[in-house]
């Protein structure tokens, strides 16, 4: 049971980070859903808050250093210039190119997408605290940005997920 | 915001103004739509693409990437900076947000962005 220092790396961008990120967007998600003051009272609004803000501050740095060490760390062992790259091997072969030229240029751009979504929508409950409770637009923007920035994150998860399958980073 | 205020309302219901909010929705779509521009612009002219290889191992990924997140920096800055203190029209801002962010959604779609490739 032995990792290598680039296995690593790609559990850590992945598999760790992607977990926690998911978790975070869960309980984000069920908790912007909820914080209305028809379904909530006030100390429930005031005893959810610090969790949401905590839970959608953490999504956001999760997504910061998911990109972050996806793209200087992980990425410049998977385009190496050397024929037994991942790049290289999927472009070798006729049926696995596609994997290189449709997933991973999708993944390595649209993820970017994810953190600067993520962080905005931090930056509007953490700005609007309790009061979110009662702007209902704005809560429902909110959701809807936060949604747009685990769909960007998932398209790059879903095909990290299958490119390491296809071409694994050793 | 589509609530009434009564003069009971206390501090956890009275609305706060929502141009800081709309920077850094407003922000975040220009981000977007920089990366989106970014990675189209790089597959129609190689010298952008050399300008924007800020790292040979990374190649121009670096360059779109860390250069959308510069001007999405500057936008909000500037745009937190004009906004602060004032309501303006939250409806507008999250059109622009949803179009902006349409927009780099789009142009990171490969598809869309190596039909320009040279």
């Amino acid at each position: 049971m032995e990792l290598s220092v680039r296995e690593t790396w790609t559990v850590l961008h992945g598999l760790i980070l992607g977990t926690l990120f998911l978790l975070a967007f869960g309980g984000g998600l069920a908790g912007l859903w909820s914080l209305r003051p028809e379904l909530v009272t006030p100390e429930g609004i005031r005893e959810r808050m610090g969790r949401l803000v905590a839970g959608t501050w953490i999504m956001a740095v999760t997504a910061w250093l998911t990109v972050f060490s996806g793209t200087f760390i992980v990425y410049p062992w998977y385009r190496a210039k050397t024929p037994d790259s991942p790049r290289s091997l999927l472009l070798a072969n006729e049926s696995t190119k596609l994997w290189h030229e449709f997933g991973m240029e999708w993944k390595e751009h649209v993820a970017w997408i994810a953190p600067i979504l993520a962080t905005a929508v931090a930056y509007v409950i953490w700005y609007y605290g309790r009061r979110l409770a009662h702007e209902d637009r704005v809560r429902k923007v909110a959701m809807v940005l936060y949604s747009l920035a685990f769909v960007a994150a998932g398209v790059a998860g879903v095909f990290g997920a299958f490119l390491n399958k296809m071409a694994p980073t050793r | 915001m589509g609530i009434s205020r009564n003069p009971t309302d206390g501090p956890e219901t009275a609305s706060r103004p929502n141009g800081p909010a709309a920077a850094a929705l407003v922000a975040a779509g220009i981000g977007s739509f920089a990366l989106g521009l970014f990675t189209t612009l790089t597959e129609i002219s190689a010298g952008f693409k050399a300008f924007l290889t800020w790292s040979d191992p990374v190649g121009p990924l670096s360059g779109k990437a860390l250069g959308a997140v510069i001007v999405w920096l500057v936008a909000w800055a500037v745009a937190a900076n004009r906004w602060r203190g004032v309501d303006i029209d939250f409806h507008k801002a999250w059109r622009w947000t949803l179009i902006l962010v349409a927009l780099g959604f789009l142009l990171t779609f490969p598809p869309v962005f190596l039909a320009f490739e040279q």
